[in-house]
């Protein structure tokens, strides 16, 4: 199944048309709160991207060379998350030590990056779908970039509607969800040019 | 059986190991990338000090010895310790900007609490700020003034003493105990005179829950041992000859006794007046002391003013409202100073007053608590 589609494949998949926030709606409680600034969501962006392809990486390594051949899949959750936590920690650090504004910014979302259900989403998938190696990691960096666009073109919508009459019950989370909702079915377009199964 | 087991045994060494292997990447990350090494810290262009990087300016200007007044104990709530960053500050962050206004920008003024050194960092300290120390002091007497404000008398011990302008405050370090889990700072404005600078006396309101209060009113002892720093403030007597109004309610009397007492030391000879608000005559204390001091000053009265007098006890003074009875004491207002120490509310309502009674807004000094 997975022999079908090349690695450029599934990044421009991952990208457009299986893109894990617009279509499988993953992440989304981070995608809500960051994206005020175009600023923040950039380096919230990264931050997804870097966690996700290292992860998944990893994440693949150990699943294939640790967890398979002595039959412990049961123990993927529990492996993934802990890889994931260490990750974001290690980020952390480092976007405390490049850049105090960016991380003074991003507040309590970088830790939460951890709980991104998107990220746990992208190993679990490449073990459903029985990827290899390379496959996982062009589809972890392919799922961060598209999350990252996802979240940039909702930041620049947003910086746009801070000037607009928005109706008094749909302010904040109200109005994204709609932005959201149209966004994705905007990116329902690219559906048929390929797919991830 | 035996597989079952072999099985267990490899999973739990398997979550264990890679646990393992990532906390040691952990610790090794924090070694370099958390690891901001020695900076170089500049007070006033004078003294260099070399300090761990990585920690808030605040902090590390502490355990410099140098205290920088700070209510909310570091959190960035209470937007108190701002400084002039000369060099190395970096960008503002996000949660600074809402205690600096765009002239401060201009000036490099920073909240020290939320700046971290990364750098090596030049500063300015305010000469008054390097005066401050922290010292531990005896509580040495307890008295009530009334039913619910007590006046606490401090002792320094050993050498130290501390020197202060009357009308100043100190900030009290209270220990953990049931109200709190970790050590908070209150601050209290100084009632004892400058000239005995071995002691210190606070009045210390009790406020039902408050943190402080609770803890000197409920569990101080004579004979505790207490940390304290200061003085701080800027609330003291300007060096000019124009005419005094001091208004106060309650334990904002406390400066202002200091200030009338150092006037008599210094023999200060400035016509004054002190309206001294309170609920009724339970609520008033130290009369007679005051009203000595109209016989000791050359040109000074004090009006105590009850705003809600009993119909049992005896009152002859005054009645009402600081700021009803004002005009009556308020004779030369374009050649007099206001001293004001009350609650937030009661000092803008009293600002407003002198200012519709012709006091020039930048003659009315103020202390406020709560």
């Amino acid at each position: 199944m997975s022999e079908g589609i090349g690695v450029f494949g599934i990044f421009f998949a991952a990208i457009f048309t299986s893109n894990i926030l617009l279509t499988l709606y993953l992440g989304t409680c981070s995608f809500l709160a960051v994206s005020r600034q175009v600023k923040t969501a950039v380096g919230l962006g990264f931050a997804v991207i870097f966690v996700m392809t290292a992860t998944s990486a990893l994440n693949w390594l150990i699943y294939n060379f640790l967890l398979k051949p002595f039959d412990l899949d049961y123990l993927k959750y529990i492996v993934f998350i802990i890889v994931i936590a260490a990750f974001v920690q290690i980020v952390e650090m480092v976007i405390e030590r490049v850049s105090e504004t960016l991380y003074t910014a991003l507040g309590i979302f970088l830790p939460l990056i951890t709980v991104n259900c998107a990220i746990l989403g992208v190993s679990l998938f490449m073990i459903i779908r029985n990827y290899t190696f390379s496959q996982s990691v062009s589809f972890g960096l392919g799922s961060g970039v598209g999350w990252m666009i996802a979240i940039i073109a909702m930041a620049g919508i947003r910086e746009k509607l801070a000037n607009a009459r928005i109706p008094k019950g749909l302010e904040g989370a109200g109005i994204t969800l709609i932005i959201a909702g149209i966004m994705a079915m905007a990116f329902m377009g690219f559906t048929g040019m390929m797919g991830l199964s | 059986m035996y597989l079952q087991w072999i099985e267990l045994v490899y999973s739990v060494l398997v979550v264990c190991g890679i646990s393992t292997v990532l906390a040691i990447l952990m610790v090794i990350a924090d070694a370099t990338i958390g690891n901001y090494g020695k900076k170089k810290l500049i007070v006033n262009n004078d003294k260099e000090f070399e300090v761990e990087g990585g920690n808030t300016v605040l902090t590390t200007l502490k355990e410099q010895g140098i205290f920088i007044p700070s209510a909310c104990g570091g959190r960035g709530s209470c937007g108190l310790c701002k400084l002039k960053i000369d060099e190395g500050g970096g960008d503002y962050l996000p949660t600074e900007l809402s205690w600096i206004t765009k002239e401060e920008q201009k000036d490099n003024i920073r909240l020290c609490c939320q700046l971290k050194m990364k750098n090596d960092l030049k500063v300015t300290v305010p000469d008054e700020l390097l005066e401050i120390k922290e010292y531990e002091v005896k509580v040495d007497k307890i008295v009530d003034l009334t039913h619910d404000i007590k006046c606490i008398t401090f002792v320094f011990q050993g050498d130290d003493k501390m020197e202060f302008k009357a009308g100043q405050f100190v900030q009290l370090e209270v220990p953990e105990y049931e109200l709190c889990e970790e050590t908070v700072y209150r601050a209290y404005s100084i009632s004892s005179v400058p000239s005995e600078n071995k002691r210190f006396q606070l009045q210390i309101k009790y406020v039902s829950n408050g943190i402080c209060t609770t803890y000197v009113h409920k569990h101080m002892q004579e004979g505790e041992i207490i940390k304290m720093n200061g003085p701080y403030g800027d609330f003291y007597l300007t060096d000019t000859d124009s005419e005094l109004i001091f208004m106060a309610v309650g334990s904002g009397m406390a400066p202002i006794k200091s200030i009338l007492m150092d006037m008599l030391e210094r023999g200060i000879n400035r016509k004054a007046t002190f309206l001294f608000g309170a609920k009724n005559t339970d609520d008033l204390f130290l009369v007679d002391e005051l009203k000595s001091l109209e016989k000791k000053l050359p040109d000074f009265k004090f009006v105590p003013i009850i705003s809600r007098p009993e119909e049992s006890k005896d009152w002859n003074g005054e009645t009402g409202r600081l700021s009803e009875i004002l005009p009556k004491y308020l004779k030369k207002p374009e050649n007099t100073e206001a001293y004001l120490c009350a609650g937030e509310r009661v000092i803008i309502s009293y600002k407003q007053k002198l200012m519709e009674l012709g006091i020039p807004e930048n003659k009315i000094f103020y202390d406020s608590f709560g």
